[in-house]
């Protein structure tokens, strides 16, 4: 299938990386919805949640306006719901009296239209599929079909995929298959892997677009087989995240407390305390009653803990049913009325107290009276009703920012809390104009800034705070509200001709975003302050992924609105100015350079690295005897035999095609590109082979060696006493976890001390001969493409080349290996003794040393040289060292610290700036 | 049915920018032709058919071989065939739809026959044909009736069952890509697209895809109210060869949408801009000069914004060569190497 990511085959530029690196495959996990505004659901992003008010199932209001046919007040269900933060809604018309078709097509249609509405993607639910076709042809965005599943089998299931993968919808997937709905962890990850590895493999399914809902049920139904469901959700929940690659999950939250029908207070505590820990476990999304949900941390403890006990399924301490216990408490809970019980809980505390816990809760009913008190008690102290606004609201904000950051609250819960800030802001306008006015202040303006909520991003209490702060102090604000395009607004600050632009967000695609702006102010010429806010901001952000972009003028953070003005008065005093820019600027650098250090790992010393080296049972071992000492050439070594050897793997990834081989052959993206690229390959292959396009040629020796601390000293023979060449090798230095060796290749080599005879073999192979002037034949011929083909089997060739010797070496020239069978795909696991880290490698850094072993082994003999940056010259070739030890293994050696380089340069007789510079990468 | 070029193309387009021809329409035009023209064997028909242009490619075929010659000359890789109103549903204002069949594959062979003239011409050059899909005249996802915001003039199944009769005339006739153009509607686009998986089952195999859409104004967004990542997220499922924008607003208005569509989308990126705004005193209809078009499709070439340009109502042959010279040096943009889409 052609495809975007299938195009990488981009086939011009050959990856200069060295080694194949197997972990590199990585397919984009993310889920792309789509109203009228794009929804992008990653494997990383916060929850997800899905309104459930336009279900005629699960809102006995909107099924009797649905059946009264009154689809304008519908409609307004709709509306409503997206307003109070629902990022999808599910829309289901399974009613027995209804015609669910015509009701489900008349639905969608007439929200089609309503922008409020279309924005966000839609979840098209029904348990019948023709009705759940009949709504697909109405949405232009990408939805989500809830819900497929294997009830009636596969042949049905793969059909009804693969018509939601060409009507564009991505799915959820049911737990539920021929034998019934899955309802114990083993049977919910049976069916899910089932059908995830159905839809993968069958369909071509994208992995991304797949929803399972491991099915929520009723628990505290007072039926012990019930007592589990929660907790199995949970635990499916997280078997799927880590288990089905990419794959999302979702859930209908409300049926979890079905047996609380009545009692609101403790049903929205079952469902705060049960998404908490599935949300926990990797819940991607859920469709819930976004206003029935609470926040953890303000549940009542007890109900907490007794709700915890049943969701979880805890055993009680004193050895009694949880549910009786949650079922006597919430009889008590409910006759005493919610409201009393809160009330007497959170009115009594301080002023500052109360609005922030009206703030967290969304509270509106005391908000005036509590934002009033406040402010009386600021002016009878002689203070401006301005600080009421910088004090105790914002300290409120911070909290609910703090909350949402933390997964606690969601998006409903911020919309609700922004709600009660705006009634609160709105009460102290009028003292503050009052102030103005009476100070006379009002007329002089000290600048005008203009603000805006960035495009993708509806969030704006932040900047309305901001906004209202600076008016305070005569600043002149021009707000563009939310979701504005960086086009409108530059063209604003023009047209007003302003001191400052400041940019504020909430969602994590905002800072994207943000850094957008800036580029575009770049290019347009601005050169005015940037100021940067919202609750997913920060210095860090600022400093390294927005000021960049943006060098004409200053980009500065703004932690919260009470650093606003101090920031703003600054950035526009024609005497403080500079030395601020300045002062910001070299801030941000250092910003910049701990963070690029901080990337780094922390390192060890030197000695402590040495210290914790790995240590072989040295007394314990007796090292293979290689079968000859000194080296000897391998001239034209039949391609044929080496051929057997290739590792596909490399050669995809050389032609920029991501997919682990041999699975990328059947992958639905690259699948198809893949399998005419390995047969294109394969046909030149074989004429490479037949035709002796290059010839095949290796040197390899062995030679007694002992390592010395981290070198290891080579002998031209067994006497040891003519050094042939030492071996200087690096330590791996960064933090180990606990157990863990600092490694060294000198560890896997027995120490001069141990009175053991070791050995240590080295060897250069190349197919490389002969590749150069074909290559330029047909670059010649306008045929670029068969000069990288042939490029790339040649280095495939080189590798299969090393592994066949390596193999020729561990079982007959070295031969501690005799009896090794291992077939080719083995062999490329490496589950094989012994090892041939090659210079330049993450091993073995330091390619220098490819000049000894050239040398060594007369590498020149084989047709190889080294050039002057000890590049290998044919480029197909490969060469390195031979260590037998059982125990030897690849490793990285990573950031070095300047200890190690200097003891490098001092052991290596070498200057230090030498030593940087052939160390550069690991520093 | 043509092999699927989809790796040779791919190919290509890691090398250079690949050039689409110009309007169709605005050559058309220029050609000043008599009902008698337009109607050829079709005399006796009973409604006039003057502006079908895609019935010309029964009636005056030598007219639409020219056109794509002079388009082929100044240097386009891909031509379009003639038939973005030839579906049953944009033919039914001439009462053609009996035709639509035969409308489809001869403009298809005809570009098919000057394709392959030129690739043989220039051999170091292949060129290749787009079967063009428009949008038709009815949109499935906006009401006519300002009274009933849920009627619609057109459903889903008749948009795949008309865009499904035009699929599989463009496929026999010889085209290479699919090209649905001018979305303004992403249903209707979703419609055709629908059309064109059940035609590669039909015929046994695939063509490479492109999904080219309209932003109609300044609020950046298409007809049907949707943003250019929403168009991408609602269209990436039949993983496009290319994805672009076209036809409205002309290229200096179009930056930032065909910047963002840059941004968010994993495969090539197509742009072909009318040639400025309409201007009726001008002679193609449009106000920009080759010079100008050229200059701003270079910009965005070296901006790393697009794999694919060419002209859309308003350009001439004049501004298609222009366009090639204009990004004939400059490299084309890379795939992004992991798509990384702002998530939620």
């Amino acid at each position: 299938m052609p495809s975007g990511p299938f195009l990488r085959a981009g086939c011009q530029r050959k990856r200069s990386r060295r080694l194949p690196d197997r972990d590199a495959v990585k397919v984009p996990g993310v889920m792309r919805l789509a109203g009228l505004e794009p929804l992008n659901i990653g494997d990383d992003s916060l929850f997800v949640n899905v309104g459930e008010r336009t279900n005629v199932t699960g809102s006995r209001a909107f099924a009797k306006l649905i059946l009264s046919g009154d689809y304008a007040a519908a409609v307004e269900v709709a509306r409503q719901q997206v307003q109070s933060g629902a990022q999808i809604i599910d829309v289901n018309m399974d009613e027995a009296m209804l015609d669910s078709k015509a009701a489900m097509v008349r639905f969608l249609s007439l929200i089609a239209v309503e922008p409020d509405v279309a924005r966000v993607p839609l979840m098209i639910d029904s348990s019948k599929w023709e009705i759940i076709e009949a709504g697909l042809k109405c949405v232009q965005g990408k939805p989500i079909v809830n819900s497929i599943s294997l009830k009636e089998g596969e042949a049905e299931f793969l059909r009804q995929a693969r018509l939601v993968l060409r009507y564009g919808a991505a799915a959820v997937v049911m737990c539920f298959d021929e034998r019934g709905q899955a309802d114990s962890f083993e049977r919910r990850t049976e069916v899910a892997r089932r059908a995830y590895d159905l839809l993968v493999d069958k369909v071509g399914f994208p992995p991304e677009d797949i929803i399972i809902d491991p099915n929520v049920f009723a628990i505290a139904t007072g039926i012990d087989e019930h007592a589990r469901y929660a907790v199995d959700f949970i635990r499916a929940t997280r078997w799927v995240r880590e288990h089905l690659p990419h794959a999302k999950v979702s859930g209908g939250i409300s049926n979890v407390s079905f047996s609380f029908r009545g009692n609101d207070a403790v049903r929205e505590a079952i469902h705060t305390v049960f998404l908490y820990h599935a949300i926990r476990a990797g819940l991607t999304m859920g469709i819930v009653n976004a206003g029935q949900l609470g926040v953890y941390d303000e549940l009542d403890p007890q109900l907490r803990s007794l709700v915890e006990d049943v969701v979880l399924n805890r055993p009680r301490a004193d050895g009694g049913s949880a549910t009786e216990a949650l079922v006597t408490f919430a009889e008590s809970y409910k006759a005493q009325g919610k409201k009393a019980v809160e009330d007497l809980a959170w009115r009594l505390a301080g002023v500052g107290e109360r609005l922030s816990h009206a703030l967290v809760k969304g509270i509106t009913n005391f908000i005036i009276d509590d934002t009033e008190e406040a402010r009386s008690a600021v002016a009878a102290r002689g203070g401006h009703p301005i600080e009421v606004l910088e004090g105790p609201l914002m300290a409120g904000m911070n909290i609910v920012g703090d909350l949402f950051g933390a997964g606690r609250m969601f998006l409903p819960q911020v919309v609700k809390s922004a709600r009660v800030m705006k009634q609160a802001v709105a009460h102290l306008i009028p003292f503050i104009e009052a102030e103005k006015a009476l100070s006379g202040t009002a007329a002089r303006s000290k600048g005008l800034v203009v603000t805006a909520t960035v495009k993708g991003d509806v969030h704006d209490i932040g900047k309305n705070i901001v906004g209202v702060v600076l008016q305070c102090n005569n600043f002149n604000v021009i707000d563009l509200g939310v979701m504005v395009p960086a086009q409108k607004i530059l063209a604003a600050a023009r047209e007003h001709n302003a001191d400052a632009i400041g940019l504020s967000g909430l969602i994590t695609p905002s800072l994207e975003e943000m850094a957008h702006v800036a580029g575009e102010m770049q290019r347009e010429g601005f050169t005015l302050p940037l100021l940067i806010g919202g609750a997913t901001t920060s210095r860090v952000h600022t400093a390294v992924k927005i000021a960049p972009h943006y060098s004409a003028g200053p980009t500065v953070y703004v932690p919260d609105a009470s650093r606003a003005v101090g920031v703003v008065s600054s950035l526009l005093s024609a005497e403080h100015r500079d030395a601020f820019v300045a002062q910001v600027a070299e801030d941000y650098a250092t910003v910049r350079t701990q963070h690029a250090a901080k990337r780094g790992p922390k390192l060890v010393s030197l000695a402590g690295a040495r210290a914790n080296a790995f240590a072989a049972d040295w007394a314990g071992y007796v090292p293979p005897v290689p079968t000859f000492i000194g080296r000897r050439l391998l001239a034209n070594v039949d391609l044929r035999e080496i051929a057997q050897h290739i590792d596909w793997g490399p050669f995809f990834q050389a032609w920029e095609l991501s997919g682990s081989w041999p699975a990328i052959l059947d992958d639905p993206l690259v699948g198809e590109a893949a399998r005419s690229l390995h047969a294109e390959g394969k046909a030149m292959l074989a004429r490479i082979v037949a035709e002796h396009w290059l010839s095949a040629d290796a040197v390899v020796g062995f030679w007694p060696g002992n390592s010395d601390g981290d070198d290891v000293v080579l002998w031209t023979e067994e006497t040891r006493a003519v050094p042939l060449f030492t071996w200087r090798n690096l330590r791996q230095q960064n933090e180990r976890p606990a157990g863990k060796p600092n490694y060294c290749l000198a560890d896997f080599v027995a120490p001069r001390e141990s009175g053991l005879r070791d050995y240590v073999g080295a060897f250069a192979v190349t197919t490389g001969g002969g590749v150069e002037e074909r290559v330029a034949a047909y670059k010649a011929a306008n045929d670029d493409y068969s000069a990288l083909m042939l490029k790339s089997l040649a280095d495939r060739l080189a590798e299969a080349f090393a592994e066949w010797l390596h193999r020729k070496v561990r079982t007959e020239l070295w031969g501690y290996a005799a009896g090794e069978a291992l077939d080719n795909a083995a062999l490329i696991r490496e589950e094989y003794r012994g090892i041939r880290p090659a210079p330049g490698y993450p091993a073995c850094p330091d390619h220098a040393v490819k000049s000894e072993v050239f040398a060594a082994l007369d590498a020149g003999a084989a047709g190889m040289q080294i050039t002057d940056n000890y590049a290998m010259l044919p480029a197909a070739s490969v060469s390195g060292f031979y260590l037998a030890h059982p125990d030897a293994r690849y490793f990285a050696v990573g950031k070095i610290g300047q200890d190690q380089l200097e003891d490098f340069a001092a052991r290596s007789g070498i200057d230090i700036e030498t030593a940087r510079r052939r160390l550069a990468p690991n520093l | 049915m043509q092999p699927d070029h989809t790796a040779e193309i791919a190919r290509l387009l890691a090398q250079r920018i690949l050039v689409l021809d110009g309007a169709m329409g605005t050559m058309i035009q220029q050609c000043h032709l008599s009902e008698g023209d337009f109607r050829g064997p079709f005399h006796d028909h009973p409604h006039d058919l003057k502006g079908d242009n895609d019935v010309l490619s029964v009636t005056l075929p030598a007219t639409v071989r020219s056109i794509h010659d002079a388009y082929l000359e100044a240097g386009a890789d891909i031509i379009e065939t003639n038939t973005f109103n030839a579906t049953r549903i944009a033919q039914a204002d001439y009462r053609m739809e009996g035709h639509v069949g035969e409308i489809n594959a001869s403009s298809a062979s005809i570009a098919r026959e000057c394709a392959d003239r030129w690739t043989a011409k220039t051999p170091d050059r292949p060129r290749f044909v787009a079967g063009a899909l428009g949008p038709t005249n009815r949109t499935a996802s906006i009401s006519p009736d300002v009274a009933d915001a849920g009627a619609r003039n057109v459903t889903y199944d008749e948009l795949v069952a008309a865009y499904a009769e035009a699929v599989d005339a463009l496929i026999e006739g010889g085209v290479d890509i699919l090209l649905v153009e001018t979305v303004f509607d992403t249903l209707n686009a979703k419609a055709a697209l629908f059309a064109i998986e059940d035609a590669f089952d039909r015929h046994g195999g695939r063509l490479p895809i492109i999904v080219s859409g309209t932003i109609t104004d300044a609020s950046g967004r298409t007809l049907s109210g949707q943003t250019p990542e929403a168009f991408w997220n609602s269209v990436r499922h039949v993983r496009p060869l290319a994805v672009g924008l076209n036809c409205a607003l002309g290229a200096a208005l179009m930056r930032p949408y065909i910047e963002e569509l840059a941004r968010v989308a994993d495969t090539y990126i197509s742009c072909y801009p009318n040639a400025g705004l309409p201007n009726p005193m001008s002679d193609t209809g449009y106000d920009e000069t080759p010079a100008e078009t050229s200059r701003l499709l270079g910009e965005f070439a070296r901006s790393g914004f697009v794999n694919i340009v060419g002209g859309c109502c308003g350009t001439t042959p004049a501004h298609i060569r222009a366009i090639a010279d204009a990004v004939g040096a400059v490299p084309p943009r890379r795939l992004p190497a992991e798509a990384e889409p702002a998530v939620a």
